[in-house]
């Protein structure tokens, strides 16, 4: 049972630069992720404490699924670290779709820090009879 | 040293470099009591207050314990994670269960008016320091 176990930490991890491709400043961090498979789809579950809901960005561009979450740091503003265990940063993560997905029936929900993402399959085609024009 | 920056983005990574100097500093000591090492807190000072920062996510309010004793504070719950029904599992990075920690702070704090807050993912505590526990500035005479 998972729940009678005893939690640890899990060190964040910080998200590789790709390419060149964070040209920003500050550290990305890695949502540790869970992904599993239902009959009707994909869940893909990405713990990203600290986003605000309007500050996620989940987008589609060539198969490729890239989810975004900003902090607002601004919150922390006057205020002075004296110890820390963990640094807070925004949160990126991308993963390649297979054809088994419908692209245009994805839907996200976001609780207590936690974002689900159902990727739906593609239905079977239905058998289609062809007509000879 | 309070935080104020023009960028963003210089804002935040100088906000992370802070945060990195203080990582594990002798301010909060090992509590006796123990318990585990989870949630991971973050503690600041904002005026004469303490505030200390965890991260939970998918803990729900209702399985998230405070209590506060003097100046040990304990946060304890648990957290489930996995599907609801029937799945295969694809990748598994995250951990579900209990967790129970105590922390000793070194300053005496007043327990009547602790504040605690769960949003996002993120519990916040809102620690006054005790009215005889503050400077006190002493006039030269």
């Amino acid at each position: 049972m998972a729940d009678s176990q005893t939690l640890e930490v899990q060190e964040k991890k910080e998200a590789a630069p790709r390419g060149g491709e964070q040209t920003k400043p500050a550290r990305y961090f890695v949502p540790v992720t869970d992904i599993y498979e239902t009959d009707q789809a994909l869940v893909v579950v990405m713990e990203m404490p600290g986003v605000d809901r309007k500050d996620i960005d989940i987008r589609i561009e060539e198969d490729v699924l890239r989810v975004e979450g900003r902090i607002d740091h601004a919150k922390y503003d006057g205020m002075e670290p004296l110890y820390t265990e963990y640094s807070v940063g925004p949160f990126a993560r991308s993963f390649a779709l297979s054809h088994m997905i419908d692209q245009q029936r994805i839907d996200a929900a976001f609780t207590d820090g936690v974002l689900t993402l159902n990727l739906h399959k593609v239905q079977k085609a239905a058998p289609r009879r062809i007509e000879i024009g | 040293m309070a935080l104020f920056y023009q960028d963003p983005f210089d804002a935040l990574s100088q906000f992370q470099r802070t945060l990195d100097q203080l990582r594990s500093s002798s301010w909060l000591a090992d509590s006796p009591s123990g318990g585990g090492t989870y949630p991971p807190l973050n503690v600041f000072r904002k005026g004469d207050d303490i505030i200390i920062v965890a991260e939970v996510p998918g803990v729900a309010k209702a399985d998230l314990r405070i209590e506060v004793k003097g100046s040990t504070l304990r946060i304890a719950g648990a957290r489930s994670v996995g599907p609801a029904g029937p799945a295969s599992s694809h990748r598994r990075e995250r951990r579900g269960g209990r967790f129970d920690r105590t922390i000793e702070l070194p300053i005496a704090i007043d327990s009547e008016k602790v504040k605690a807050e769960c949003r996002d993912g993120i519990l916040a505590l809102h620690l006054p320091r005790a009215e005889h526990d503050k400077p006190r500035s002493i006039p030269i005479a």
